[in-house]
């Protein structure tokens, strides 16, 4: 052990994120205020000024359409959010979903093109999946360290860390789809004519939608995981109620925390599945 | 000039393909250059020109090549050697840019598998080729719905591809090609997914669309019946090589080795070969010159019961049989008119060989070949069954 010294790896990352916190101090600083700003107005302005009952029907009605005019989801939906706001946790409930969309909207935004670009080249794929399965098997926590070194404490290193735990399942999944589009389908858009971008939005997206919504619901999904890990570092939310039950030893507080969570999942992810279908199937 | 020429086109899948073209030039086989190389030669200097309305078929069995041919043809597949001049230009060399124009404009194809996109409905589907080049909704819709009138589907254009049974689907799939209103149809196998009943219906009407269209068509099969049944002509093609091109008479009359004798085998030969292939020679006497003495030291030489009578120009005028020629000779009569029969068993030269078969079989002299009053060849029962058996046949019919 003597004859090699210590790497010094966690030096190196460390001095590499100061550099990059100090070079990019501006950006991240418009991002921690502007973002911030315009986040906090989302959550506290727009979904917490609508009334709590106005929510819940509107909700409810969308269920109802959305899962093709039936009751089930939309029973599940109005029970479910009554229960958390008669827990007195709305406003927590409206932070989260406000992280959870932020964070799936910027992974969505993110992870198609690059789903795309990986679909296209071989050597693309080769360097993105190893990075793909470091994002998702690395600890989340730790990416809660360098969210807080760029941004703070608050929501947007929330979304941050949220966004690189999460997205690597929409590039898949857009990879996956694009590829397994059928050879032959492929040929007959190739002896049309078509340029690589007509091929790409008439054949090969239309094509692969079932499958980038599949990847697209377990982006969602992994964002709202992060929720509880989020509010370590101040984003507000149930995740916080339930860290809260942690260090007081409140189980109860915790519990029901935990089950707005879950009852904020379910809904999330019957709604994306719901709007899972295809055109000809 | 041929509206497709191909030249010397050769494509070789796997690493290092240019240096094994180098084999290719050597005439070394397949298999050789798989162990030399390690490459799979999928077409081998292959050369064909196919002339402007023709339906030139392309056939062969699976691993011949010829799903990779077609794709060279436009280049879905990029061909290591030679050239595909379409309307003179080489598609081989060309740029991205005009190969797209030439794709969108000269060039559609029809996939076995139909290819039809599932999430576009049966209208979206054979506008796609017009979408493409960007022709306006209302237009493309338009031609769209005249294609698939045209193929029988004026009904069901708001269904999606999956509603559909196969024979529809590959009517869309003909329909979509031809919405395009292109100059040459590549046909992939077209109708080798569908069971045999709807692919006899569809080769029906494909050929009387063609009797309209006069498109140029391309077609790959492995079906021999097919082949002979559409093809204006065929290339025949083994181990990506093409061993023969010619008529459906050529190949199977004068098939030009062992492979493609093999192959034509097993064809039902009545549908395909007419009275022309199987007539011989006829012996006949000149009702003007000759009387019934010659007449029977004629038959009595050639061993015949019944012998044709004719005049100098070769009209027929009926025959006689050898019991009525040995009666006249005894009387003296000089010539044959009075004891001439004119119930004739006739034929054209284009009869095919099962209707031949009818009339024979009922027949008890041979059948006349006769065009335009003038006796061409007649046909002896045993030349009928020795054809049908796959022995020898005469190419050109004339043989007099």
């Amino acid at each position: 052990m003597e004859l090699m010294p210590k790497i010094p790896v966690a030096e190196w990352i460390s001095s590499a994120t100061d550099w990059v916190t100090d070079t990019f101090e501006f950006l991240f600083d418009f991002i921690k205020n502007d973002f911030g700003d315009f986040i906090e107005i989302f959550a506290e302005d727009w979904l917490m000024g609508i009334p709590i009952w106005l929510f819940i029907v509107i909700v409810g009605l969308l269920a109802f359409f959305v899962s093709g005019k039936r009751f089930g989801l939309m029973a599940f939906s109005v029970i479910g959010l009554w229960f958390i706001a008669n827990q007195e946790l709305w406003e927590e409930l409206m932070n989260t979903f406000t992280l959870v969309i932020f964070a799936s909207l910027i992974s969505v935004i993110i992870g198609v093109p690059f789903g795309i670009w990986m679909a296209k080249s071989k050597v693309v794929e080769k360097v993105l999946t190893p990075i793909l399965d470091f994002m998702q098997t690395m600890p989340a926590f730790v990416y809660l360290i360098p969210a807080v070194a760029f941004f703070s404490i608050g929501m947007v290193p929330g979304v941050f860390a949220s966004v690189i735990f999460a997205t690597p399942p929409t590039v898949r999944f857009t990879n996956l789809g694009i590829r397994q589009v059928s050879h032959e389908l492929i040929e007959a858009s190739d002896s049309f004519g078509t340029t690589g971008t007509q091929k790409l939005f008439k054949v090969q997206l239309p094509m692969a939608k079932k499958t980038i919504m599949a990847g697209i619901n377990q982006t969602v999904m992994l964002a709202l995981s992060m929720v509880v890990i989020a509010s370590m570092i101040g984003a507000k939310g149930l995740g916080q109620t339930v860290i809260t039950g942690l260090q007081r030893a409140e189980v109860g507080t915790g519990f029901v925390a935990g089950l707005g969570i879950v009852i904020l999942a379910i809904i999330i992810d019957r709604f994306t599945q719901n709007l899972n279908t295809q055109r000809g199937d | 000039m041929p509206i497709i020429q191909v030249k010397d086109l050769s494509k070789i899948f796997g690493k290092n393909a240019k240096k094994a073209t180098q084999y290719l030039d050597q005439g070394l086989s397949k298999e050789e250059i798989l162990e030399k190389t390690g490459n799979t030669v999928g077409v081998n200097r292959a050369s064909f020109d196919v002339e402007e309305g023709e339906i030139f078929v392309i056939m062969g069995l699976s691993g011949s090549g010829k799903s990779t041919l077609v794709r060279l043809i436009n280049r879905l597949i990029e061909p290591t050697e030679g050239s595909v001049y379409i309307d003179g230009k080489d598609l081989a060399t060309m740029d991205k840019k005009s190969l797209r124009d030439v794709r969108r404009e000269k060039l559609s194809m029809v996939f076995q598998r139909f290819a039809l996109f599932p999430h576009r409905t049966v209208l979206e589907n054979a506008e796609f080729g017009l979408e493409v080049q960007g022709v306006d909704k209302s237009e493309r819709s338009q031609k769209a719905k005249d294609s698939l009138e045209m193929v029988g589907l004026g009904g069901y254009i708001n269904q999606f591809p999956g509603q559909l049974s196969g024979g529809m689907q590959q009517r869309v799939g003909l329909a979509r090609a031809l919405a395009n209103d292109p100059e040459v149809l590549l046909m992939d196998e077209a109708f080798s997914a569908l069971d045999p009943l709807i692919r006899k219906e569809m080769q029906d009407e494909l050929l009387e669309l063609q009797e309209t269209m006069k498109k140029t068509i391309l077609f790959i099969t492995h079906d021999l019946d097919e082949a002979l049944r559409i093809g204006d002509r065929i290339a025949l093609m083994k181990d990506g090589r093409i061993v023969q091109i010619g008529t459906p008479e050529e190949i199977l009359v004068n098939p030009a080795n062992d492979y493609v004798e093999k192959f034509v085998e097993d064809v039902d030969r009545s549908k395909v070969l007419s009275a022309e292939h199987i007539m011989k020679r006829p012996e006949t006497v000149d009702v003007e010159k000759h009387g019934p003495r010659t007449a029977l030291e004629r038959m009595r030489k050639e061993g015949l019961s019944t012998i044709y009578v004719t005049d100098a120009k070769r009209n027929l005028h009926g025959y006689v049989t050898a019991d009525d020629v040995s009666e006249a000779a005894k009387k003296e009569v000089k010539d044959l008119k009075g004891i001439l029969r004119t119930d004739i068993p006739k034929v054209e030269k284009d009869t095919s060989m099962q209707e031949i078969f009818d009339i024979i079989h009922d027949s008890p002299v041979p059948v006349a070949v006769v065009e335009d009053g003038k006796l061409q060849g007649i046909i002896v029962r045993g030349a009928v069954i020795a054809a049908l058996a796959g022995s020898e046949v005469n190419l050109n019919g004339t043989n007099a």
